[in-house]
């Protein structure tokens, strides 16, 4: 019997990753003290490195390797160059906050690198076992970055109450992954499909299977009534890595479910199609409502970003590539707003002195006229107000759900998105009609101020030109289907 | 007849880079620039609108001035502009404001003068867009734009409870134009993938989803003309917005609404308009009777006026839905000089705010002692918004008036009511703050009307009175595109 060797041109990316993750860590080591900033930069290389072994892997045919468990196709790679875009805007935002908190380490930059990985491999999986192993290198390397500030009692109780929750959540998937399995005999998604098209499996036990599977997507989103960590996560982590866990991973979970429901499971769409209007609808209400009444801004982006995750199920209900297109395009704008969003939130935040609260918004107009515009213009895209590239994204969806029938189901959205308007409202309120409490300038390096006015423009100049990046989305899904 | 020159897309685009230009004058240390700015880029918005007038064609209904250019594939969405008789001179209108307001608030705002011009200039530019769109998303993305700027201008520079009234206006003013945005996406699926509101004219649709449709379109409009019952965000608004605010939001915003339901509501959805024009010409006249009566009420000139606008509003709307050329038509003339007065009276208000810093009747009284021009002027106004033959409020009502009576006698005779009320809420007010003898020793010290003010307030009297005795160059240019339409509106679409 002689051995092939599998194909390794498709997982370039991930190999030269992993092996540059392992480098960022010794180097790390041998630097020392004062030159923390090594291991940043060695990061960012990496980024840049994976960014154009990507560019060179680029296929617009679905390559398979490793007996059928990597996949690499258009989609996958899309959402790769996407996920390194996103990290190495997070790093740049953290950088300042980071070295001021003592988080200046390299186990900060090696766990965003693991992370990082488990998110890749969970774009190109095409086996469940691959699948589970992203989705774990993912959630573990999380659960440390929120617990990373040991000193910080909240922090560490929102790392546990990740952990516990996470792990529950991977159970479910794990279960309903072998309930598949008994009722198919195969672990490989394409294979999966066929089996099902082919209804020579147990219908019953496939479906107990998909509620499983279903609910420990929702937790990953953080749909409701899956939600319940998200909050806490957010508010509890350090900032910066609140900023990274709700940006990234969401162009993953998008891969996630595109694998698991999507190519693994579409023909049972009159299953879990239902599943998913059901937690559309609840995340929508939970998020909308629930954010109205915080006072602490992260908890409130916790809250926004379930019922834009409750958006987001909304686009997969069609169940075309119209459908999903527009939920992959909402994914960027999502992430796009998120980035900024927070990044604003850690400009606010001095030495000593953590921007917690919406409060600290107040009178920004005053104090920085420029970063209350971006601020402005990034929360209208939340809100959903065109010319920004959130009403587009919106719009989107909202069409492929009308396109699908469901007239009442855009109602009840844009209901809930007026909702929601209203406390997005009230951070532009606190910053433009209301006097400011200090007059402290705002500090920031230039970088951060060039990077932040790109994404403020981007959220912008994206909404008035919204097609190339439609395009991409449609671009990504038609190829890969 | 074909234009090469993109005289829509300057129309819509200059206010908006003289707006982003006075912005980038930054803080108040340039005000002046920024207020010399604002004025060129008002009054060059104005002159470059001329050409719209000049080179119009009156003897055709079709869109003049189109320019068309794909925007977003993935959507089929069109950059598609052009203007027909009833859009028209609503542009001239904006246009016409959009200097007046930035007169208002030349020496009146001191603080952030650079964000409050760049406000107006911007809101100018997005407006022009929202009458000038041919493509329902285009359309939209203008109409809710429209919402950011005023917004910020009654939450940043208006009164005591702006904040109040700054997020009722946008919730408001939101809600309706959600359910509007489905319509729109509905409306796309059926047409096969289209955004064009003239393919949505030519469009067969089944009674149910009309009914729907029309519901839709009416909670968006309604709550811009505003129509009763959903008018309540209007005085809140009216009473917390700076005066330039004010004047903008009812000479220009209402009109969007009444806009929408000549350019949507009526052509794409006729059979619903014409089984749901009870409801909408109860509506109207509930408008003009029971607002007209609550105006009387009112002890805050600001408020008066708001509700005063929301009972002439309601004229607006009556006219829509009689169905009739007597009707359209003078609905539209009384949008138009609904522009004018209403900007007049809150521009009056403003001059008596900016010196005693009160709305409230009671404080003043005797003011014609200290200032006899302007109140020749508010005198002229208020004859206006009562409906004096020879104004320009005379016209649209009487013509609505006589497009009513061949309806109904009922109709008539209680939209006449509103030349009583009318005459009432305004000449008692006038009667109150104007004459009798000095009360408050506030008005001891009231200064008459400056070169600027005078200015204001002359362009307005000359038009106001123009439109009232000669208003043929108005009624010549809308008077195709209505008749076209309404033929439209009599064929069934079912």
């Amino acid at each position: 019997m002689n051995f092939i060797p599998p194909d390794f041109a498709p997982a370039s990316s991930e190999i030269f990753m992993l092996i540059m993750v392992c480098v960022v860590m010794l180097a790390d080591l041998s630097a020392g003290e004062n030159r923390r900033y090594v291991a940043y930069l060695l990061t960012q290389i990496t980024l840049v490195g994976c960014t154009i072994l990507t560019f060179i892997s680029f296929s617009t045919e679905t390559t398979q390797t490793f007996s059928g468990m990597f996949v690499d196709d258009t989609m996958a790679d899309i959402l790769k160059l996407m996920v390194y875009g996103t990290v190495s805007a997070v790093l740049i935002y953290s950088y300042a906050y980071i070295s001021d908190r003592g988080m200046l380490k390299g186990e900060f930059f090696s766990l965003v690198l693991f992370a990082t990985l488990g998110m890749m491999v969970m774009i190109s999986a095409s086996h469940f076992l691959t699948l589970y192993i992203g989705l774990e290198l993912l959630s573990l390397s999380l659960y440390a970055l929120v617990a990373l500030r040991r000193e910080s009692v909240i922090a560490t109780e929102a790392a546990m109450k990740f952990f516990v929750l996470g792990a529950l959540a991977s159970g479910f998937l794990l279960y309903g992954m072998s309930m598949v399995y008994g009722a198919t005999g195969t672990l490989h998604i394409s294979q999966l499909a066929q089996i099902i098209q082919s209804e020579a499996s147990s219908k019953e036990v496939l479906v107990v299977g998909l509620v499983f599977i279903v609910a420990g997507i929702s937790f990953k989103l953080s749909a409701a009534p899956f939600h319940m960590w998200a909050p806490d996560v957010y508010q509890g982590a350090p900032t910066a890595v609140t900023l990274f866990i709700g940006s990234a991973p969401k162009f993953a979970a998008f891969g996630f479910v595109m694998r698991l429901l999507i190519e693994g499971m579409g023909e049972m769409v009159a299953d879990w199609q239902g599943m998913l209007v059901i937690l559309a609808v609840m995340s929508m209400a939970v998020g909308n409502i629930a954010a109205i009444a915080q006072s602490n801004i992260k908890r409130m982006l916790a809250y926004s970003t379930i019922s834009h995750m409750g958006f987001l199920l909304l686009g997969f209900i069609s169940a075309d590539s119209n459908g999903y297109s527009s939920a992959l395009f909402y994914v960027i704008a999502y992430v796009l707003m998120t980035l900024g969003t927070f990044a604003m939130i850690m400009l606010l935040c001095r030495t000593g002195f953590e921007a917690e609260n919406i409060e600290d918004f107040k009178g920004l107009n005053k104090r920085n006229p420029w970063y209350a515009f971006i601020t402005l213009i990034l929360m209208f895209s939340l809100a959903g107000i065109p010319p920004m590239i959130g009403f587009y994204a919106k719009l989107a969806v909202l069409q492929a759900v009308v396109n699908a029938g469901f007239i009442w189901l855009a109602v009840i959205a844009v209901l809930f998105s007026l909702i929601g308007a209203f406390y997005y409202l009230r951070i532009i309120k606190l910053m433009y009609f209301d006097e400011p409490e200090t007059d402290e300038p705002i500090a920031s390096n230039s970088e951060v101020k060039i990077l932040l006015s790109a994404n403020g423009f981007a959220v912008l100049a994206l909404g008035i030109f919204p097609q190339a990046l439609m395009g991409l989305s449609l671009y990504a899904i038609q190829n890969s289907m | 007849m074909s234009f090469e020159f993109p005289l829509l897309s300057l129309i819509i685009w200059l206010p908006i880079v003289f707006g982003v230009a006075v912005f980038v004058t930054g803080d108040d240390r340039n005000a002046h620039l920024a207020r010399w700015i604002s004025l060129a880029g008002s009054i060059l918005g104005l002159l470059v609108a001329i050409p719209l007038y000049t080179s119009f064609d009156t003897t055709t209904s079709t869109m003049q001035f189109v320019e068309n250019h794909i925007w977003f594939e993935r959507f089929n969405v069109n950059y598609h502009v052009g203007v027909d008789g009833i859009s028209m001179p609503l542009i001239l209108l904006n246009c016409f404001i959009t200097p007046l307001v930035v007169g208002a608030g030349w020496e009146v705002i001191k603080e952030r003068v650079s964000q409050y011009m760049g406000a107006f200039l911007v809101m100018s530019g997005i407006v022009n867009g929202v009458f000038a769109s041919l493509d329902a998303m285009l359309f939209y993305v203008f109409w809710e734009a429209s919402l950011i700027p005023m917004f910020l201008i009654i939450g940043i520079w208006g009164g005591p409870n702006r904040v109040y009234a700054a997020i009722k206006f946008f919730l408001y003013t939101l809600l309706g134009s959600l359910l509007m945005l489905i319509a729109f996406i509905y409306l796309y699926q059926t047409s096969g993938g289209s955004f064009s509101i003239q393919d949505y004219h030519q469009l067969a649709i089944p009674m149910t989803p009309q009914v729907l449709i029309f519901v839709a379109f009416l909670l968006a409009f309604a709550v811009k003309v505003p129509m009763w019952p959903v008018h309540t965000w209007l005085p809140d608004a009216h009473v917390e917005a700076p005066t330039g605010g004010s004047v903008v939001l009812a000479a220009i915003l209402l009109k969007l609404g009444g806009y929408g339901f000549l350019r949507f509501s009526l052509p794409i959805v006729p059979d619903a308009s014409h089984y749901l024009s009870g409801m909408m010409i109860a509506l109207s006249l509930i408008a003009v009777v029971y607002i007209g009566l609550i105006a009387l009420m009112q002890a805050d000139m600001k408020k008066l006026i708001a509700y005063s606008s929301v009972a002439h509003m309601g004229f607006v709307t009556l006219g829509f839905f009689l169905f009739n050329s007597y009707g359209v038509e003078g609905a539209m003339v009384q949008m138009i000089s609904h522009g004018f007065i209403s900007g007049a009276m809150f521009l009056c208000v403003g001059v008596l705010y900016d010196r005693l810093h009160s709305r409230q009747i009671v404080d003043y009284g005797g003011v014609v002692n200290k200032m006899p021009t302007f109140a020749a002027f508010f005198m002229l106004f208020a004859m206006a918004n009562a409906g004096l033959p020879g104004t320009s409020g005379f016209v649209g009502e009487f013509m609505v008036i006589m497009g009513s009576i061949k309806l109904n006698f009922w109709y008539a005779f209680l939209a006449a009511t509103t030349l009583i009320f009318g005459a009432a809420y305004t000449l008692w007010m006038y009667k109150r703050v104007i004459f009798g003898a000095i009360a408050n020793p506030g008005v001891e010290g009231l200064k008459d009307i400056s070169k600027r003010e005078f200015a204001l307030l002359a362009i307005l009297a000359i038009s106001v009175l123009w439109i009232g005795v000669y208003p043929y160059p108005l009624t010549d240019v809308m008077h195709t595109t209505i008749d076209h339409l309404l033929i439209h509106l009599n064929s069934s679409k079912l």
